[in-house]
């Protein structure tokens, strides 16, 4: 690989920092004990202690999935803290209340906790290792009856939705993370958007490990009733390790009829340094139910981070005319990998899925894209439309594409493309031959082939996204 | 057209350049003056598009001895951008193709670039698009062409159409066309040979890279190169490419290797 190459993909991690929090942490290890210990911490109700032994139990009998396109070594669930929180000075009132130096992280990272920070019209939720520790514009959404801030509280405050809902799109035995993180979770944003109503603002939860040997295992679930409508943001990062930290969410979404959730996600969490020591183990469970008539669920990503992403968010495309998306760029460098797509399931009638993936892959890294299009027999009429292209950079890194394609409907259109681009160093020579030079370059190109995601993020993430994916790649040029 | 007393543009010395370790240019000399059409002919794999990249700074092709000076000063302390912008352009032979990056885009930057570099006033999308519209239609070019990824799927013909727009947009002193006529069908070729003609002024100067007399008809050189394994062999008028079309390449290595005495 050119020299030019070489260093557009070397670029310092900016969240690397650690924040010195005296902070409440669970002893190592996972048994039954621990479950009760976390439940305990957080005063839960028996229903939700049982729903954790359950899924404990559950999870005791299965195997870690070995068929993503992913190596690591076998990860000791035994040398991980199920719990860590920063210790509150005091119970919190409002955001001056916050720890000061929790703060300053946050401002740090960009993340506005003050209701009258820059990022305005965005309601923010900031979840700090295992616990949320604030929620910001809570009181103007309660005026229009929406419920916004951390599932731990909503479990006490409003335990009968909670109930109702958890668990029901990605049950506790879905797959081995799901059933460690239905047993373990901490915290996570709870959302409830009531029957007609557009959510006025952009919701977002910016997610943060600080501890290291803490797992994070965070759990959102959002409702939009009947007519209702919402966008929803999350973001990541990490501070730089040595050790590997697993990160094991579950994201639930349900729409009922003509509601419309659109759930983006920026994930920069530490990727590991350039020899692949230390980072995130990002595997993580997110699917939406498009539950009534002419619901849409729509899923954004754009995956910068982590040494390993195992992360797949779907569709259940139940009701009649209901719509799923996914709009996914993942980008890999150095020795990171990714094994990422998406599930659309179309049961009802007339139902639409669009699938549009873009995968970069530079240094040593593995990027692949595995989705499945399951076409029911009850699904006259469903049509969907993938689209998935994959962009290298230098010569030592792979791209893979899995598409499964199911068909029990006749009536069914499913259209599938790929592509595999490279950019050259003669790419770059014509840029520079018209007086452009390397790094403005490759900005043009990936962004230029990360398009049709980009626009599908709410403005601040778009302009987010494309600096993320410039520091990211940035320097290998020089 | 050859100008008294106007001053040399580039001025080649014994130039040697390999790729992966193979010699490729055995000594160039060449000077080309402020004004100057000069043509360079010569059999495939002799050394043309070489020389040209070489001038262009691709980094694959390694200078192992001679100078360059380009208005003067040394070339090869540019980096390739920065001779883009100091004035040299070439139309490639095998233009690539970015897909994902509209034209209009790739256009508009490129422009705003070198105006920034000569202190000149930048285009805003909207500006610019007026401005490259009317650069188009001399070139006969349909205005399609802005939506599309750079050279994506372009005919061989439009591809060659698109650096002669760039060309046209960057106003270059000094233009190297490598076989920008190949693939241009009869009419295309006397479009773009008059954008070209169009362009030419006292103050630039522009090389030809060409296998066909017939481009020599349009766009009239003051001299024309022989170019045989690396070297320059044999510099003439625009009679040259008439004898060469007549007599063949053999004829001027025959005659050159008994000049040399060989
Ligand atoms: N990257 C490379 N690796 C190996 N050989 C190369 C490389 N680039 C050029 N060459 C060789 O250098 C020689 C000169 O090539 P060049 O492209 O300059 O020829 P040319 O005169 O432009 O020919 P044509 O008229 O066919 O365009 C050829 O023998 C070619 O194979
Ligand atoms: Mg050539």
């Amino acid at each position: 690989m050119s020299a030019v190459l070489q260093n557009l993909v070397n670029q310092p991690y900016k969240h690397g920092f650690v924040t010195e929090i005296e902070s409440d942490v669970a002893p190592k290890g996972l048994n039954e004990g621990t479950i009760r210990l976390i439940s305990a911490k957080k005063n839960e109700p028996e229903w939700l202690l049982e729903f954790r032994l359950k899924a404990y139990q559950k999870w005791l009998t299965m195997e870690e999935p070995q068929w993503p396109n992913v190596k690591y070594p076998k990860i000791d669930f035994q040398a991980i803290s199920y719990y860590s929180a920063p210790k509150p000075r005091k119970k919190l009132g409002s955001m001056d209340e916050v720890d000061p130096e929790l703060l300053r992280t946050f401002e740090k990272l960009g993340v506005p906790m003050h209701e009258r920070a820059v990022l305005a019209g965005v309601a923010v939720d900031v979840i700090f290792d295992s616990v949320s520790v604030a929620t910001t514009y809570k009181q103007k959404l309660a005026e229009v009856g929406i419920i916004f801030g951390s599932i731990s509280e909503a479990v006490h405050t409003h335990p009968d939705l909670v109930r109702q809902y958890l668990g029901t799109v990605v049950p506790i035995g879905d797959n081995y993370y799901a059933a460690l993180n239905s047993a373990v979770f901490t915290d996570g944003s709870f959302c409830f958007i009531p029957k007609g109503v557009k959510c006025p603002m952009d919701l977002s939860t910016y997610f943060r490990i600080n501890t290291q040997e803490s797992g994070q295992f965070e759990r959102t679930l959002i409702i939009a009733e009947e007519g209702a409508s919402v966008s929803y943001l999350e973001g990541c990062t990490a501070p730089r390790f040595d050790t590997n930290q697993l990160h094991a969410a579950v994201v639930e979404l349900i729409a009922h009829d003509n509601a419309d959730i659109k759930y983006s996600t920026v994930q920069n969490w530490y990727a590991g340094d350039e020899n692949g020591v230390g980072g995130i183990f990002n595997f993580v469970t997110k699917r939406g139910l498009a539950k009534g008539v002419n619901s849409r669920i729509s899923w954004t990503q754009v995956e910068t981070g982590s040494a390993i992403t195992w992360k797949y968010p779907s569709c259940v495309l139940q009701g009649d005319n209901s719509v799923g998306e996914f709009y996914s760029v993942a980008v890999t460098n150095n020795y990171q990998q990714a094994d990422t797509g998406t599930k659309m399931i179309h049961l009802g009638k007339n139902t639409r899925s669009t699938i549009v993936s873009k995968g970069i892959s530079a240094g040593h890294s593995n990027n692949s894209y595995r989705g499945l299009v399951r076409i029911g027999p009850t699904a006259t009429g469903a049509r969907n439309y993938s689209q998935c292209d994959s962009m290298l950079i230098g010569d030592q890194c792979s791209a893979s594409t899995f598409p499964y394609i199911q068909v029990r409907n006749n009536s069914a259109i499913v259209e599938h493309e790929a592509s595999t681009s490279k950019i050259g160093e003669d790419q770059l020579f014509y840029f520079a031959q018209r007086g452009i030079g390397n790094e403005e370059a490759v900005s043009m190109i990936i962004n230029g082939f990360c398009k049709d995601v980009f626009q599908q993020l709410p403005m601040e993430f778009a302009v987010e996204a494309t600096k993320l994916l410039g520091f990211k790649l940035e320097g290998s040029v020089g | 057209m050859i100008y008294q007393n106007s001053k040399p543009l580039l001025e080649v010395r014994e130039l040697r350049a390999t790729v992966n370790g193979i010699e490729i240019l055995k000594g160039i000399d060449l000077t080309v003056r402020s004004g100057e059409v000069h043509a360079i002919m010569g059999t495939n794999g002799s050394g043309k598009s070489t020389f040209a990249k070489v001038l262009a700074g691709h980094a694959a092709y390694v200078v192992t001895g001679g100078t360059v000076a380009f208005k003067g000063k040394n070339l090869f302390e540019l980096a390739p951008e920065e001779r883009a912008r100091a004035g040299v352009f070439l139309a490639f032979q095998y233009p690539i193709e970015i897909p994902g990056v509209a034209n209009n885009q790739f256009l508009r930057l490129t422009y705003n670039t070198v105006q920034a570099q000569r202190g000149k006033d930048e285009l805003d999308p909207l500006e610019f698009d007026d401005f490259v519209r009317e650069k188009m239609k001399l070139l006969e070019m349909s205005p399609d062409f802005l939506d599309r990824s750079v050279n994506a799927g372009f005919s061989g013909g439009e591809k060659k159409r698109n650096e002669i727009l760039q060309m046209a947009l960057l106003e270059p002193l000094l233009a190297i066309l490598d076989e920008t006529d190949s693939g241009l069908d009869i009419d295309a070729l006397r479009i773009v040979a008059n954008g070209v003609n169009q362009l030419a002024t006292k103050d630039n100067a522009t090389i030809l890279v060409t296998h066909y007399q017939r481009l020599l008809n349009y766009i009239v050189p003051d001299y024309v190169h022989v170019m045989e394994s690396g070297r320059i062999i044999k510099t003439g008028g625009k009679q040259l490419a008439l004898d060469l079309e007549t007599h063949g390449y053999d004829w001027v290595s025959i005659e050159q290797r008994a000049a040399a005495g060989v």
